[in-house]
């Protein structure tokens, strides 16, 4: 597991106005693995997520400074082209948010911003899209119904295809099972464990077995401090710092 | 924050003491039968094996149903599988203190062969080891357990001193001593194997207390 980074972050610091959310942030994500950040509720774990496709940018009062770097290039800064970025970035939800289209035009709708592409481009992308997501057996003759009538996890499945439908190279996940329910969340984790051959994919989860169950390397962070980053075996068996045994074991937050 | 768990923790704590409380008695009651050519001594470590036998049914499920339960993590996991571990060394250890009560009812009707020197040097061994090996379980102390791991070559020495001396200068000098030379030899054999699952004690404990596995590398203790 000797895989490259994807992202690269140093120094990062972050307020909300007066507010100081994150502070001084060092960790490498790798590639093609899972990343999952735990820790207790604000503790800017969600925040940290939302630095990696700048979607902090529509906070108000909002201040960065120091550097991430993905593919040598430092996303932080004013120069940076967003929209480019958040294709390469996906981000998927806690609730699904399907668009109240039909199935197709969901999938189609990023494809469609991005480039210009013709009818049949845009069947393929539709096909192979919600293959990567293992729908595509159910849904192939329901194309044209609404996206609106899927069940939860159907839904959440047709986020991520829409996400892999405008080729990303990192899906972030913001507590992508918290609404479903245990056969459910199994099902996305299952997804997630292929989706990973061709994503970086970095999760943030307040459910701490399933940190344990589907990442690679687990993050702990505490009041704005990444506390530890390293191998989920690790962590999970014998954490370097003690606030990181308390927090796993149930003894704070 | 004190939790719930920590209660079962403590309780778990308190079976794994009394079986190596069990053990030790086992231990030192065949060390006694041999001694004292006791046969009542040495039957009633037999008969009590069951016992142990039996405390060692319910911490394993004990621990299997706090696994289940509260899928405990970090130094609590460690605690509860290293828990599992040195209840199969205890049971084993209770197992060996059976075997010796049995040599020693094997013996008891024969006349001595020889006073015994090397093999009550090697039980007190044996017994302090399982002694320090326990004793760096309930204070997690590395130091003590570290101790206990290096202990063994001892052990070792001592058993190899005993086998061949009853080889060399009994057995193969006059072979009808040996009705009486082997029970001796299995009994030093008995109590070198004690003394390697007060070593397993000893290992799992250091992995319990720092995470790191120390099993087969020895080497890397200092």
């Amino acid at each position: 597991m000797d895989n490259i980074s994807a992202i690269e972050i140093s120094g990062l610091d972050l307020w909300y106005g007066d507010f100081h959310a994150l502070k001084n942030i060092r960790a490498g994500f790798r590639e093609r693995i899972i990343t999952a950040i735990i820790g207790p509720s604000g503790c800017g774990k969600s925040t940290l997520l939302r630095v990696l496709n700048r979607m902090n940018d529509l906070v108000e009062g909002v201040r960065m400074s120091g550097h991430v770097l993905m593919k040598q290039e430092d996303i932080i800064g004013e120069a940076v082209d967003v929209t480019g970025l958040r294709k390469k970035v996906g981000m998927v939800f806690q609730r699904p948010n399907p668009f109240p289209l039909s199935i197709y035009e969901n999938i189609v709708f990023g494809p469609r911003i991005h480039a210009n592409m013709r009818r049949h481009e845009l069947d393929d992308i539709v096909e192979k899209s919600l293959r990567s997501v293992l729908l595509w057996e159910e849904l192939k003759d329901k194309l044209n119904r609404s996206a609106l009538d899927l069940s939860l996890e159907q839904k959440q499945r047709l986020c991520i295809a829409r996400l892999t439908a405008v080729k990303p190279d990192i899906l972030l996940m913001d507590e992508p099972c918290s609404t479903l329910d245990p056969q459910s969340t199994q099902r996305i984790e299952e997804l997630m464990r292929e989706l990973k051959k061709d994503y970086t994919i970095i999760i943030v989860t307040h459910n701490m077995q399933q940190a344990a169950r589907i990442s690679d390397e687990t993050g702990f962070m505490l009041l704005g401090e990444l506390i530890e980053f390293g191998p989920t075996e690790h962590v999970f068996t014998s954490p370097d710092d003690r606030r990181t045994e308390d927090y796993i074991t149930g003894r704070y937050g | 924050m004190e939790r719930f768990f920590d209660e079962e923790l403590k309780n778990l704590h308190k079976d794994i003491l009394k079986m190596a409380v069990m053990a030790q008695e086992a231990i030192f009651r065949s060390v006694e039968a041999l001694q004292s050519r006791d046969r009542g001594e040495a039957q009633g470590v037999i008969d009590t094996d069951d016992k142990v036998d039996e405390l060692e049914l319910e911490i394993d499920e004990r621990c299997i149903d706090l696994i289940a339960r509260h899928q405990p993590m970090a130094g609590d996991l460690r605690f509860i599988t290293t828990g599992m571990k040195i209840n199969a060394e205890l049971e084993r250890i209770a197992d060996l203190a059976v075997d010796i009560s049995q040599r020693v009812l094997e013996l008891a009707d024969k006349p001595v062969l020889k006073p015994l020197i090397d093999i009550p040097k090697l039980s007190v061994i044996a017994q302090d080891m399982v002694r320090d090996a326990i004793d760096s379980f309930i204070e997690k102390d590395v130091d003590l357990a570290k101790k206990t791991v290096f202990s063994d070559q001892e052990a070792d020495n001592l058993r190899n001193l005993v086998q061949d001396e009853l080889i060399n200068d009994y057995m193969a000098k006059d072979p009808s001593s040996a009705p009486r030379a082997v029970p001796l030899l299995l009994i030093a054999r008995h109590l070198e194997r004690i003394c390697d699952h007060a070593t397993n004690i000893a290992e799992d404990v250091i992995y319990m207390v720092k995470g790191k596995v120390i099993k087969h590398h020895s080497g890397e203790l200092s």
